[in-house]
């Protein structure tokens, strides 16, 4: 049924249609709405049976998790951010242990300076945990990637992040078709996992590992999410023939059939993308767009073939390996081994800055141009760099960075003192 | 003065046949068909007082749950000497995740259980002093405040074992560690204000709180079939030493937790919804010394001379606890 909903609501829906058994919850901006619109739908008896657990930490919520889908129960919580790094040694425990868990990641920057707004860097630092990250576009796509999630999950003893961007998506109204019951139903079998922790059948679960077969255990990892590349794709089309509509999948096209000029990004700011590609190709330029659901598992063979007859790929990175460059263009640059002549990393949207249409032409003409430096940052005050390393070169002194900047604003600079 | 039950040992001060009880006061571990949860064949030091504590504590928690028993573990020797891959000795479905997270990771085992319709199912959480009153502290804390349905069971050896005995939380004052060396003009740990896991638990106003000792095995089993059965969060926190970490004789392990219990350092409770409801009164009561001076850790109490000073600090630790606790007889 079409409902004009918030981002965050949709997806604690189809979470619910998904039937799961334990959730975990502790608040962080931006994934608050969701856990808050899932307490309120195992209050009122909408999803059951269901324990709904309210936790000290996010460290306490994954682990929480742990022990229940350990336990056969299917396990969701959600995070962002901080909380994403404070549960992060639990996050790499439960795709060691196999466990099926589903997490919503709002995505959202990482401090200091501390910033509540979106950005990539916090599932990115998670990229390598062993989980699955699957990034929506849409909270349409929000919504469905969840009850795909539950499957790809159970299906390959694996856990998977849904991540959506913060604010953009979890806080916006829009037209999102929530499913029904029994179409969820047909699509998401009961949990069954292969072993459990029963008193009945007594087994150890997360022994010791040493040199012997650690390697094996890492490889076999590795080895589902290689799987997972058919699946996904697989489970889409399962997805579109009972749901009717197309979501997910390891990427979708656009326009990019005979494009010299391809961008690649991760999530909402693909619909900022398509706009500025459909002006750009009623002005003449051969430019198109590739926007990554899956992320891990990489699509190494998918982004090839979608980009090779490119001539220059602009890769747009809401995150950055600070001393290094653009995290996505590091993987599109290795999938590509050298195979377009030109690849531009635009760092983008840190800490939630916007990106502009106008920003993006600007951009995607100048790398047609080829003008563009290896790595861009859209948007950058220059002005304002400028001042602050002046400043650093009269007095060399260690302290924080932000409010040094900040200071230098006027119109903040009264208020801070 | 109420009366008090007198707990008949196999050996010890209130020595008695095991065959002369009534087969509800016999022993677990007198059991021919006990559980053997912790199997043998781990490897565990000799003379490990944690080994000891968490089979019986495992088996009286079989018996008094029919055998329905899930046990989460923390991080720590427990976990390392009884699960060398691939090989178990748990006889129970045991499952290790972190370090610091073991009531949580119990709690959603609870969940699960409770979720599937399993109402007999009992779940343990487990693990040393260091995965509890340190980095398990925020889990451990959530767990009682929610009231889960997880018996939490610490076992005390005082410090890091796991990693080569370095300070914990629960570190007596004066004890030599690999991070408290006892070297300088204040050798050993820090006389710092302690901390109390039972009395924090307490402040929790949980449904049961214990504590217990390896030197005083039935009384421990007691406590474990008694928390087992109880609806909400309980805890239970065993002293157990370690001839490692303490620098003991490994025959010595039984000896050194009856004189921490009998010098007061260590006493022997129970309590209910943050209320004491019994203690294990001291009969023959041990100056520390007797206690200090078997273990290496305490050597620089006595080498090259005496500190009288702190020897009569750690005593008064000891006083402080036997009229706070109303210890003696």
């Amino acid at each position: 049924m079409l409902r004009q909903i918030e981002g965050s609501r949709a997806v604690a829906e189809s979470v619910a249609l998904s039937r799961p058994e334990v959730i975990c919850a502790y608040p962080i901006t931006p994934q608050t709405h969701i856990v808050e619109a899932l307490s309120e739908l195992v209050r009122d008896g909408h999803i059951k049976p269901c324990e709904f657990i309210n936790v000290e930490s996010e460290f306490a919520a994954l682990s929480v998790a742990i022990g229940s889908s350990a336990a056969g129960a299917r396990s969701y919580t959600a995070t962002a951010s901080q909380g994403l790094l404070f549960m992060a040694e639990a996050v790499y425990n439960a795709s060691g242990l196999g466990l099926p868990i589903v997490m919503t990641i709002g995505n959202r920057a990482i401090g200091a300076p501390i910033n509540i707004w979106n950005d990539h860097s916090d599932s990115m630092s998670m990229r390598d945990s062993g989980w699955i990250q699957l990034h929506a576009e849409t909270n349409q796509e929000a919504a469905d990637l969840h009850i795909q999630a539950f499957r790809l999950a159970e299906e390959l003893s694996c856990p998977v992040m849904v991540c959506m961007d913060g604010f953009i998506l979890t806080h916006a109204y829009e037209q999102v078709d929530i499913p029904t019951q029994q179409q969820v139903d047909d699509f998401l079998p009961p949990f069954e996992p292969r072993q459990v922790l029963d008193p009945q059948h007594p087994m150890s679960i997360g022994a010791m590992v040493g040199p012997d077969a650690f390697l094996e255990v890492r490889y076999l990892s590795h080895n589902k999410q290689i799987r997972a590349l058919e699946r996904i794709p697989a489970l889409n089309r399962e997805f579109a023939a009972i749901f009717g509509r197309d979501s997910g999948g390891l990427l979708r096209t656009y326009r990019s059939e005979d494009a010299e000029t391809i961008v690649v990004a991760l999530g909402s700011v693909n619909g900022t993308i398509q706009e500025v590609v459909d002006q750009l190709r009623e002005e003449g330029h051969l430019i198109g767009s590739v926007s990554l659901c899956s992320y891990r598992p990489f699509p190494t063979e998918a982004i090839r073939e979608a980009l090779e007859a490119a001539r220059r790929v602009v890769v747009i990175d809401k995150s950055l390996a600070v001393g290094m460059g653009g995290i996505l263009a590091t993987d599109v640059q290795s999938a590509l081994m050298g195979g377009v002549p030109f690849l531009y990393t635009v760092i983008a949207g840190l800490g939630g800055r916007t990106i502009s249409q106008a920003s993006l032409r600007d951009v995607f003409l100048k790398a047609e141009r080829e003008e563009l430096s290896d790595v861009t940052f859209l948007d950058l005050n220059q002005d304002l760099i400028a001042r602050h390393f002046v400043r650093e070169s009269k007095q060399r002194l260690s302290g924080p960075t932000a409010e040094n900047l900040l200071r230098d604003i006027t119109e903040i600079a009264a208020r801070i003192g | 003065m109420p009366a008090t039950t007198v707990k008949f040992y196999q050996t010890g001060t209130f020595t008695v046949g095991n065959r002369l009880l009534s087969i509800d006061q016999q022993s677990v571990q007198s059991e021919p068909d006990r559980s053997n949860a912790l199997n043998c064949g781990h490897r565990a030091c000799q003379g490990c007082g944690e080994a000891l504590g968490a089979r019986y504590a495992i088996d009286a928690a079989m018996r008094s749950s029919s055998r329905n028993l899930v046990a989460v573990n923390a991080t720590g020797c427990l976990e390392v000497f009884s699960t060398p891959y691939p090989e178990s000795s748990w006889q129970i479905a045991w499952l290790h995740s972190l370090f610091g997270n073991a009531a949580a990771v119990a709690t959603g085992v609870a969940a699960a259980a409770r979720v599937k319709g399993k109402s007999a199912v009992r779940v343990i959480a487990q693990g040393g002093d260091g995965g509890t009153t340190d980095i398990g502290m925020g889990c451990l804390s959530g767990m009682f405040e929610r009231n889960d349905d997880v018996l939490y069971i610490c076992y005390d050896n005082e410090a890091y074992m796991n990693t080569g005995v370095q300070r914990s939380s629960a570190t007596p004052a004066g004890a030599r560690t690999a991070t408290t060396p006892a070297i300088g003009s204040v050798p050993g740990n820090e006389f710092g204000q302690g901390k109390s896991v039972p009395l924090i638990a307490m402040a929790h106003e949980i449904p049961y709180v214990a504590t217990a000792s390896v030197a005083n095995l039935r009384d421990l089993e007691q406590k474990v079939e008694k928390a087992i059965v109880i609806g909400g969060a309980r805890y239970i926190h065993i002293h157990v030493p370690c001839p490692l970490g303490w620098g003991s004789s490994s025959h010595d392990t039984i000896k050194l937790a009856r004189l921490a219990v009998e010098t007061g350092l260590f006493p022997l409770f129970e309590a209910e919804f943050g209320e004491i409801t019994d203690r294990t009164v001291i009969r023959r009561k041990q100056p520390v010394e007797e206690y200090l001076k078997p273990q290496k850790r305490f050597a620089h109490l006595f080498r090259p001379k005496r500190d009288a000073d702190r020897i009569s600090m750690i005593q008064s630790l000891a006083d402080h606890n036997i009229r706070r606790f109303k210890l003696e007889a």
